[in-house]
C-alpha cells in the first residue's frame, strides 16, 4: 500500500516539476510547481516525517507559492516573447545544468558518510517520542543559538526588504482611523426635516 | 466476513465508507446551514426568509441546489478552461478535505494523526487557491481584485490563527484533537475549559475566522457594492454551487475548530449529563448561529481596515499571548492552568 503511494507521489512530484519548466504559460507553472511541493510533502509522510511535511505545505505552498502566483499573475507577460528568449538563453541554461551535474558527481563520487549514518538513517523516526517532539528537542536544544541566528538573518531580511520599499509619498490620500474614530457625530451630522415634495 | 476486513481491500473499503458517511454528512449539514443562515438573517431584519417551498421552506435549499445543478454551464471567452474548471473542484475538495481529522467523539474520526491540527491549518492555508485560480481564470476585471483581495486577506489572518492555534498547543501539549479535549476534561467541567483561560484569544479567533471564511463583515473578496460577487462573477451553474458548498463547509469547520480548542469538544457543559458527539454537533450549531448573526448584524470593513485589524492589532497581541500562555505553562503561574499537558513532558 505504501510502495503504490510512494509511485504516486513519486511520479506526481516529477510530472509536476516537468510541467513547471516546459508549461508556457507562466501562471499555470506555478500551479504545477504547487503540485510538486503537495507531493514532496505527501513523500514526506511516508518517511514518517508528518511535522516536516505540514510546515512544507503551510509555509511554501500556503504562504510562498501564493505569493509567487500574485506577482506572476499582475506580470503582463507575452508569451511569443518569453519564448524567442528562452530560445536565445538555452545553451548557456545547458552550459549551466552540465556545470551543476558535474559538481553533484564530483561531490557524490568521493563521498563518504559517517559510520553511524547508516544506523541513524534506517530508523528515520525515533522509537519512544514523535515526530514534532524529537525535533523541537533538537532545535531548541542542540542547535539552539543556529536556529536563534536563522531568525535573526530572516528578520534583517526582512527589515531590509521594507527599507527599500518603503516610501512615503506626498500625494496619497492616506486614511487617518483614529481621527475617524473620534469623529463628533454632534459636529459630522445634521439632521434635517425634509418636508414632502420638497428638496433641500 | 470479518477477516475480509483486515486485508488491503477490505482496509480501503472501510475506509472508503467512513469518507461517504462524513461527506453526507457534510452535504445534509451544508444544506441545513444554508438554510440556517437565511432565516437567522431574515429574522433579524424583520423578513420571513424562505418560507415557500416545503413546510416552513425546508425543502428551498434543495430547489436552489436543483435549480443550480440543472442550468447551463457558461464559460467566459477568454477564460483558461481547464484552471476554471479546477478551481471550484479545489474549493470544495479542500473544505470537504480537513474533515478527516476532525473528531465527534472519542474515536468517532476518519483519521486519527499527531499533528492533526496542523493537518486542518494546512488545508485551510490552501483554500485561497480555489479564489486565486477561479479569480485568475475568469479572465475579468472584477473576479481578478477579487482573487487578488482575498489572497492578501486569507494570508493576513492565517497568521494570527495560527499563533492563536499555537498557544492552545503549548497549553494542551499536543496537536492531536483527542488529547486536545482529554487535557479540557478536568473537575471544574464548563469553567475548564480552554476558553476561561485563552478568553481573549477566543474573540480573536473567532473573528480571525470570520476573515478567513470570507464571511460578512469581511466578506471583501465578494463585496457586491465594490465586486459585483468577486471572484464567483464569471461562474454559473455547479461550479458556482461547488464554491458555495465549499464555502460553508469551511465555515462550518471553522465552527468545529472553535469548539474543539476552546470549547472542549464533545465534553458535556452539564455535570453529569454524558459527553458525546450531541455535544459538538450542538456547539458547532451554536457557533454558527454566531456566525449568522454576525453577518445580519456587523456593517463590512472598508479593506484598508481589514489589513490595519489583521497585521497591527491581531498580530501583536496573539504574539504577545503566545508568550504569556508559553511563561504561564512553563512556571505553572495561576494554579498552573495554562500546563495541562496530555502527553509526557
Amino acid at each position: 500500500m505504501s510502495v503504490f503511494a510512494f509511485y504516486l507521489f513519486a511520479i506526481s512530484v516529477i510530472t509536476g516539476g516537468l510541467f513547471t519548466v516546459i508549461s508556457r504559460n507562466p501562471v499555470h507553472s506555478v500551479l504545477w510547481l504547487i503540485l510538486s511541493f503537495l507531493s514532496a510533502a505527501g513523500l514526506f509522510v511516508l518517511l514518517g516525517a508528518e511535522f516536516v511535511a505540514m510546515l512544507l505545505i503551510i509555509v511554501y505552498v500556503g504562504a510562498v507559492a501564493v505569493l509567487f502566483l500574485f506577482v506572476v499573475m499582475m506580470l503582463d507577460v507575452d508569451f511569443a516573447e518569453l519564448k524567442a528568449e528562452m530560445a536565445r538563453y538555452l545553451p548557456l541554461a545547458l552550459l549551466v545544468g552540465v556545470v551543476i551535474l558535474m559538481q553533484f558527481a564530483l561531490a557524490f563520487g568521493v563521498w563518504e558518510s559517517n559510520a553511524a549514518a547508516e544506523s541513524l538513517r534506517a530508523q528515520a523516526v525515533p522509537v519512544d517520542r514523535h515526530n514534532t517532539e524529537a525535533l523541537g528537542l533538537i532545535l531548541y536544544d542542540q542547535y539552539f543559538l543556529l536556529f536563534q541566528l536563522a531568525g535573526l538573518i530572516l528578520l534583517v531580511a526582512m527589515i531590509g526588504a521594507i527599507v527599500l520599499t518603503l516610501r512615503h509619498r506626498e500625494d496619497v490620500k492616506r486614511q487617518d482611523v483614529l481621527a475617524q474614530i473620534y469623529r463628533d457625530p454632534a459636529a459630522a451630522m445634521e439632521l434635517k426635516d425634509v418636508k414632502p415634495g420638497q428638496g433641500l | 466476513m470479518a477477516e475480509f476486513f483486515t486485508t488491503n481491500l477490505g482496509v480501503f473499503v472501510i475506509i472508503l465508507g467512513q469518507c461517504l458517511l462524513m461527506a453526507v454528512f457534510l452535504l445534509l449539514s451544508a444544506y441545513f446551514i444554508l438554510y440556517a443562515d437565511r432565516k437567522i438573517w431574515a429574522a433579524v431584519q424583520m423578513r420571513r426568509g424562505p418560507n415557500v417551498v416545503g413546510a416552513f421552506g425546508l425543502l428551498q435549499s434543495l430547489a436552489d441546489m436543483l435549480k443550480l445543478v440543472l442550468k447551463e454551464i457558461i464559460v467566459p471567452a477568454g477564460a483558461d478552461k481547464a484552471v476554471f474548471f479546477i478551481a471550484p473542484v479545489v474549493s470544495f475538495a479542500l473544505a470537504m478535505l480537513a474533515w478527516a481529522v476532525i473528531p465527534f467523539n472519542e474515536s468517532w474520526l476518519i483519521s486519527n494523526i499527531n499533528v492533526a491540527i496542523l493537518f486542518v491549518f494546512a488545508v485551510s492555508s490552501l483554500e485561497v487557491y480555489g479564489v486565486i485560480m477561479g479569480g485568475w481564470a475568469s479572465n475579468s476585471k472584477y473576479p481578478f481584485l477579487g482573487s487578488l483581495r482575498s489572497a492578501a486577506q486569507m494570508i493576513s489572518y492565517e497568521v494570527s490563527i495560527g499563533l492563536i492555534i499555537i498557544g492552545v498547543i503549548i497549553s494542551a501539549g499536543s496537536m492531536n484533537f483527542g488529547q486536545i479535549v482529554a487535557s479540557q476534561d478536568t473537575a471544574y467541567g464548563f469553567f475548564g475549559w480552554y476558553w476561561l483561560p485563552h478568553l481573549p484569544m477566543v474573540f480573536l479567533f473567532f473573528i480571525s475566522a470570520l476573515a478567513e471564511t470570507n464571511r460578512p463583515p469581511f466578506d471583501l473578496p465578494e463585496a457586491e457594492s465594490e465586486l459585483v460577487a468577486g471572484y464567483q462573477v464569471e461562474y454559473s451553474s455547479t461550479p458556482f454551487l461547488l464554491f458555495m458548498a465549499g464555502e460553508y463547509i469551511a465555515i462550518f469547520l471553522m465552527c468545529a475548530l472553535t469548539t474543539l480548542l476552546f470549547f472542549g469538544g464533545w465534553l458535556s457543559p452539564i455535570p453529569g449529563v454524558t459527553d458525546g458527539a450531541l455535544w459538538m454537533v450542538a456547539k458547532m450549531g451554536f457557533f454558527f448561529f454566531l456566525f449568522a448573526m454576525v453577518k445580519a448584524i456587523v456593517p463590512r470593513f472598508r479593506y484598508d481596515q481589514l489589513m490595519r485589524l489583521g497585521w497591527k492589532v491581531f498580530l501583536p497581541f496573539s504574539l504577545v499571548w503566545v508568550v504569556f500562555v508559553a511563561f504561564a505553562a512553563k512556571f505553572g503561574w495561576i494554579g498552573g492552568i495554562y500546563a495541562r499537558w496530555a502527553v509526557g513532558v
